[in-house]
This record gives structure tokens, C-alpha cells and sequence, in this order.
């Protein structure tokens, strides 16, 4: 030990705000804000279920409410969202996934990417066909 | 060493314990030829600017994963960052993020060295083997399983590049993650039931929440994310066929 202190003293940097000082962390804090416009969704849904079970009246007051002008604009604002999430999901999802080997060769990130960005896809499809041939 | 006639400013986070509180940003202008590594713009302050400032440094090819800095806030290889690319900019280096910093450029790694061994990094065979036995024989395919994860040359930018670890120190974190995975995955080795407790542990695997920026800042492409990952897969299957297989390291 020298007169001026130790030699050795260590410094730790503060994690303060360590979110904000790289785009990847920004985009890494949007992608997770978007689980929320989902959870949003999704009791958007059980709200419906429920006023739906509680007979035609409840059901019609709750129709007025979605198609009231700020809700249809929360909807869109949730779509933007849900479309933002299902991008960053499927792109960070080969980092999640077990090797895959097709034909000798392992599938590439790029390819599960676009087959899972797919597969949303044609699932959101399906869901509107039922729900525009439920409703006509 | 030869240089041009370009000049560039390299502003380094110094940190002298023996006489700073806390780091202090110092700017060198340092001449450089298209060719020159950061590394090699460190190692000309060193050698005519300023013979004080620290860093480590080995292979100059990206083998020894040694010269891992902040490179302007990016975790990247000193030696495999070209000064052209910044020029006419100032170049930001500063020690790598989430781990203390011993001096100037100089961090302290023993948690990482701690991790390393706790992992049992070599190959536990099944029973012991005598040499008269001859080589353990392995198929291109059973080595590509694991190849890819044995790439990594301990260069800690994973640990830089994840918050999480920055967040909280006892996260077993990615380059570990990696190696263990790689260790689990050879044929050879039979140790993963020893190793297998560190990967469900509350410092395991779980602390991940898949951020994804060590595998993009890994610059032998280990894909350090991808181990962490599967292993969290591995870790709840074995919690949830724990009644199955009663082997499981889940308790």
C-alpha cells in the first residue's frame, strides 16, 4: 500500500440508463414495451367474452364502445404494436431454437425467421377469413 | 512504424487508481495509414505519446481475445477495428462495459475466470482411460454438433454486449453458457450431469431474457445467445420430466 492508497481500486461504472446508450438496447426495450400492447389485446378479448356472456344488451353496449372513434384508434395503435413485436420475435427467435438440419445442411436464421413471419401471417388470414365469413 | 500524413483523435477512458476518483476521458492525435488496427493506434501513444497508458494485448489477429474494448460504446477486437473507418471522427475506447476497471483499458476478469473453471471446461470422460487404449474417435458429424461453440475465445465482448450481467454480476452469462454447452455436446464427454446444476441454478441460464447482442457482437460467431437458450429449454424440461426421468438435476 503506497501512501497515496491501495494500487489496486477497482472502478465500477453505474449501469444508470444503460438502456438508452446503444440502439440494439432501445430496440430490445421497444420490443418488450410491445408484450404489454399484447397483454392489452388479449384483455381487450376477455372483456368481450365476458360482456358476451352476459346477454345481447351487454354485448351491444360493448359494440358501441369498439366501434367508438378513440377506440378503433387504440386498436390501430395496437396493431402497430403487435406487428412491431411479431417482427423483433421472429427475429430473434433462431437464437432460441436447437440446431435444425434439412437435407444434410442446417436451415439458416434467415430462413426461421421467414417461415415463422410466414406462419403469423397465415394464421392472422385464417383468423380474419372466419371472423369476415362469421360476421357477413 | 510507418505512418501516413492522416491524423486521428483517439479519446481513451483513463483510469489511474493511483491518482484518478473515477475514469477521465484523455484525447491523442494520432497519425495512421489505412491499414492501422485501434490496436496498433493504441500501441503508437504507448510507444511515442504517452508510455502510461495500459492495455492488453497479444496476438494481433483476433486468436487471443485479448484486446476486447469499447470501441465508440460498441464491445469490439482492438486489433480487428480499423482506425479508417472512423476517420474523420474521433474514435471513443474505453475498458469493456460491466466489468471493474483495473486500469485505463485494463479490466478485472477474475469473476469471468471464476465462472470459466466452475463450468469444467475440458472433457470428463466416462471412465478412465489408458493411453495403451489409443485416441477417443470422433465422427465429422459428432464434431459439428459442437464446433461452432468452441470457437470462442474468451474475448468477454458477450459479457460487454449483455445487460443483464451488467445488471447483476452473478449471472453465469453468455461465454461460460457457450463453453459449457460446447463441453455437454461432445461425445467424448461425459461430465454434463456435474454441469447441468450451474445451468438451472437462479444465476443459470434464466437471467437471460434473450437480449441477443452477445451473438452479434461475438466476433468468432459462437452464437453465445443460442447456448443460453437451448439450455433453458434443456433446464425446464428437465424440471417438468423430473417425474419421468427422477435423474434430472432439478431438484
Amino acid at each position: 500500500m503506497s501512501a497515496r492508497g491501495p494500487a489496486r481500486r477497482p472502478f465500477v461504472r453505474s449501469m444508470e440508463g444503460w438502456w438508452r446508450k446503444n440502439p440494439y438496447f432501445i430496440e430490445y426495450m421497444v420490443h418488450e414495451g410491445t408484450a404489454l400492447f399484447v397483454a392489452a389485446y388479449a384483455l381487450i378479448l376477455l372483456i368481450s367474452i365476458t360482456c358476451l356472456a352476459r346477454g345481447e344488451a351487454a354485448w351491444n353496449q360493448w359494440l358501441a364502445v369498439l366501434t367508438n372513434p378513440l377506440c378503433i384508434f387504440v386498436h390501430v395503435l395496437l396493431l402497430v404494436g403487435f406487428l412491431y413485436h411479431t417482427w423483433t420475435w421472429f427475429n430473434i427467435m433462431p437464437r432460441t431454437l436447437p440446431p435444425i438440419i434439412m437435407n444434410g445442411a442446417r436451415v439458416t436464421a434467415a430462413t426461421i425467421t421467414r417461415t415463422g413471419l410466414a406462419a403469423a401471417l397465415i394464421a392472422s388470414l385464417i383468423i380474419f377469413i372466419i371472423a369476415a365469413s362469421l360476421a357477413s | 512504424m510507418n505512418t501516413g500524413n492522416k491524423v486521428i483523435t483517439i479519446e481513451v477512458l483513463r483510469y489511474r487508481p493511483e491518482q484518478d476518483t473515477a475514469p477521465v476521458a484523455q484525447e491523442y492525435i494520432v497519425p495512421f495509414t489505412d491499414d492501422m488496427s485501434v490496436l496498433q493506434g493504441l500501441q503508437y501513444i504507448k510507444d511515442e505519446l504517452d508510455g502510461t497508458l495500459s492495455f492488453r494485448w497479444s496476438c494481433r489477429m483476433a486468436i487471443c481475445g485479448s484486446c476486447g474494448m469499447m470501441i465508440d460504446s460498441v464491445p469490439k477486437l482492438a486489433c480487428q477495428t480499423f482506425l479508417r473507418d472512423f476517420y474523420p471522427n474521433t474514435v471513443r475506447v474505453e475498458a469493456l462495459a460491466h466489468f471493474p476497471i483495473e486500469r485505463d483499458l485494463v479490466i478485472v476478469m477474475d469473476d469471468f475466470m471464476e465462472k470459466l473453471d466452475s463450468i469444467k471446461p475440458y472433457i470428463i470422460p466416462e471412465k478412465p482411460r489408458a493411453l495403451s487404449e489409443g485416441e477417443y474417435l470422433q465422427t465429422p458429424a459428432e464434431r459439428d454438433l459442437y464446433e461452432q461453440f468452441s470457437s470462442c475465445i474468451n474475448c468477454l465482448l458477450c459479457y460487454a454486449a449483455c445487460p443483464q450481467y451488467g445488471l447483476n454480476s452473478n449471472f453465469i452469462g453468455p461465454g461460460a453458457m457457450a463453453l459449457l454447452h460446447r463441453y455437454n455436446l461432445d461425445n467424448r464427454d461425459s461430465g454434463k450431469e456435474q454441469r447441468m446444476p450451474l445451468v438451472h441454478a437462479e444465476e443459470g441460464v434464466f437471467n437471460c431474457t434473450a437480449v441477443g447482442y452477445c451473438s452479434e457482437v461475438c466476433p468468432k460467431k459462437v452464437d453465445p445467445a443460442n447456448a443460453v437458450n437451448i439450455n433453458k429449454t434443456e433446464s425446464a424440461s428437465d424440471y417438468f420430466l423430473r417425474f419421468v426421468t427422477p435423474k434430472g438435476a432439478c431438484k
